[in-house]
């Protein structure tokens, strides 16, 4: 945020001030609230979370979910799984976004397929061929079970590529200009003076691409079979069995009551806080980045 | 100035994502004439029956459809007026907090639940409205009777809706604090000249300001009619909600992928794309005849 050129004169604080203030801390604490319940619930013994004793703080403070987790290989399994697929898929993306950004950032004088391959762009946006057809394109190319079918679909995100093309579109042209009096080929441009200057640019389409496969939970549900495969938020997202709809399907309703009491609150707890730290840990940076991310990418001149 | 060498280079460096692109988003839209056929996946694509448009029929005549295409609309509008009120209320107030540190702490809070998946959200909404959970003990304190939320059919609709609002309102709200910085500060200190209070101030100035934001949002989301959330609603629901909840990628889901009937699924799917493909190119002509808002 610009600081503005006026320089602001100390007012007192108003009772409408005051106001506001309690307004916005509202805000604030209500997008906190689950989470704290749920670190809270984590970190107490089974009963009182059960009974619903617990609200923001552990009560009687426990680390025998986290200890539980640690033993279980599943879940350290799909924890690296989902590292694994974040630092390959990312790197998918970033460079096949640079690669497509880059060209498509041209005016259509000095590329004139341009608009074509933006129409493309586009059009693949705007319109799918739906869950069944995509479904099966991914099974009769074998990539079924495999760490491909989580990376290899989502490999150019278009929204990304228009993010970046913007920021692109705002570098000098006169800079590659004299490159290219100087004999530099659009290649050598591209990863000598545009990736070095953008980036900010880059920051932020990193870490939207971190974000949105460390959180994608249905490709893992789909595509994937074997555990020892199954990505972390797949994972837990099949724990939560009480709300799966296939079983609950067969399940009257006393049943599903029973079993909502009975599923393991603090140990499904635990889990889902260790799987926001990843989230948590790169929110600084992402904060930073983000909002230029947005702005640019929604109004632009 | 045009160069044909730097072209090729050009088309060369386009050509990995288009591969991608056309893999993975071109080559299934040749899947939607399963839509039309009566497929069988041992006879494949090209050994199935045609059946015209018999999958559509059966759908419109199919009294869950409408039940659902009501869900989905329901749930999809309510979102997009409700979070829109809510981010502009938001936007509104904190451009009205001077204290920067503040200002900074309460966005770092309300940032958060965007970045967050709804697989891990639905766990935490499902511990904060289950039977014992906080919203029930508050309930009870005030001697309320608890209330089974997630599998209530009251009750589904307005916590997707909510906690939709929940997690996007902040996040929402950035676009429209964007457009508040650009806002002249002579114009405050005229008001203020004029003796003009804080609300009128809000009335006259800021609101006006951040109307062309609004409406271009508002076009853009045009678009999104027919996205109710897949990804929360699929987190949060259960058959016993079925009848409020289910909404059309649900449905697909569960017909094409659990049940196997790919032609119906594929049908269902592509009712909804082509709907949503039109809805989004007007809302992208709308945008650009009235906002001047082009997306490349």
């Amino acid at each position: 945020m610009k600081p503005t050129s006026v320089p602001k004169k100390k007012r007192k604080l108003t009772l409408s001030d005051i106001m506001i203030a309690a307004v916005l801390l509202f805000c604030g604490l209500i997008c906190l609230v689950p989470i704290l319940n749920t670190v809270a619930i984590s970190f107490s013994d089974r009963t009182s979370a059960a009974l619903g004793r617990v609200s923001f703080w552990p009560v009687n403070f426990t680390l025998s979910s986290y200890k539980a987790m640690m033993e279980e290989r599943q879940f350290g399994q799909s924890f690296m799984i989902s590292v694994a697929r974040v630092i390959l898929g990312g790197s998918i993306n970033m460079v096949l976004s640079i690669l497509m950004a880059y060209p498509l950032s041209k005016s259509p004088r000095m590329f004139r397929s341009k608009k074509f391959y933006m129409w493309f762009v586009v059009f693949t946006m705007m319109f799918n061929g739906g869950l069944v057809p995509t479904f099966m394109v991914i099974r009769q190319l074998q990539l079924m079970d495999t760490i491909w079918a989580l990376v290899l679909p989502t490999a150019v995100p278009v929204f990304n590529v228009i993010l970046l093309m913007n920021f692109f579109k705002n570098i000098p042209a006169a800079l590659e200009e004299a490159a290219f009096v100087d004999g530099a080929s659009p290649w050598y441009i591209l990863w000598h003076i545009f990736v070095p200057l953008s980036k900010a640019s880059l920051a932020t389409i990193a870490l939207f691409a971190v974000v949105t496969h460390w959180n994608s939970f249905f490709d893992g549900k789909l595509y994937i079979n074997s555990l020892s495969k199954l990505p972390l938020q797949t994972y837990i997202q099949s724990l939560s069995a009480t709300l799966d709809p296939t079983q609950m399907a067969t399940m009257s309703p006393e049943e599903i009551k029973e079993k909502l009491a009975m599923s393991s609150l603090t140990f499904n707890s635990a889990k889902v806080v260790v799987s926001m730290v990843p989230i948590l840990i790169i929110y600084p940076f992402l904060q930073k980045y983000f909002v230029t991310g947005i702005v640019v990418g929604a109004v632009k001149e | 100035m045009y160069n044909k060498k730097n072209a090729r280079y050009y088309h060369a460096m386009l050509l990995p994502g288009m591969i991608f692109l056309i893999t993975f988003s071109i080559i299934p839209m040749f899947g939607i004439v399963m839509a039309f056929q009566n497929f069988i996946p041992a006879k494949g694509i090209f050994g199935s029956k045609f059946v015209g448009l018999a999958q559509f029929q059966r759908l419109f005549r199919l009294p869950d459809f409408w039940q659902i295409l009501q869900n989905t609309l329901i749930i999809a509008l309510s979102k997009i007026i409700l979070g829109t009120l809510l981010a502009v209320v938001f936007a509104v107030l904190l451009n009205e907090c001077q204290n920067v540190r503040y200002k900074r702490f309460i966005q770092t809070a309300v940032y958060l639940p965007h970045f967050l998946s709804w697989v891990i959200l639905a766990v935490m909404f499902s511990n904060i409205f289950s039977y014992t959970g906080i919203i029930n003990q508050l309930i009870m304190a005030f001697g309320g009777e608890p209330t089974m939320f997630m599998i209530s059919n009251t009750w589904f609709r307005p916590i997707i809706i909510g906690t939709d609002v929940w997690k996007e309102f902040g996040y929402n709200a950035v676009i429209y604090v964007a457009a508040m910085t650009g806002i002249d500060p002579t114009l405050y200190e005229a008001a203020d000249i004029d003796g003009a209070g804080r609300w009128k101030k809000i009335l006259h100035i800021t609101l006006p300001a951040i109307l062309p934001t609004i409406i271009l949002m508002g076009t853009l989301s045009i678009g999104n009619v027919l996205n109710a959330g897949f990804d929360q609603v699929f987190n949060m629901y259960s058959p016993l909600v079925y009848r409020t909840g289910d909404i059309i990628d649900t449905y697909v889901y569960r017909e094409g992928l659990v049940n196997i009937q790919y032609s119906f699924a594929t049908a269902v799917g592509l009712f909804k794309s082509a709907i949503s493909f039109g809805l989004l190119a007007m809302a992208y002509k709308l945008a650009d005849k009235f906002c001047g808002y082009r997306i490349f």
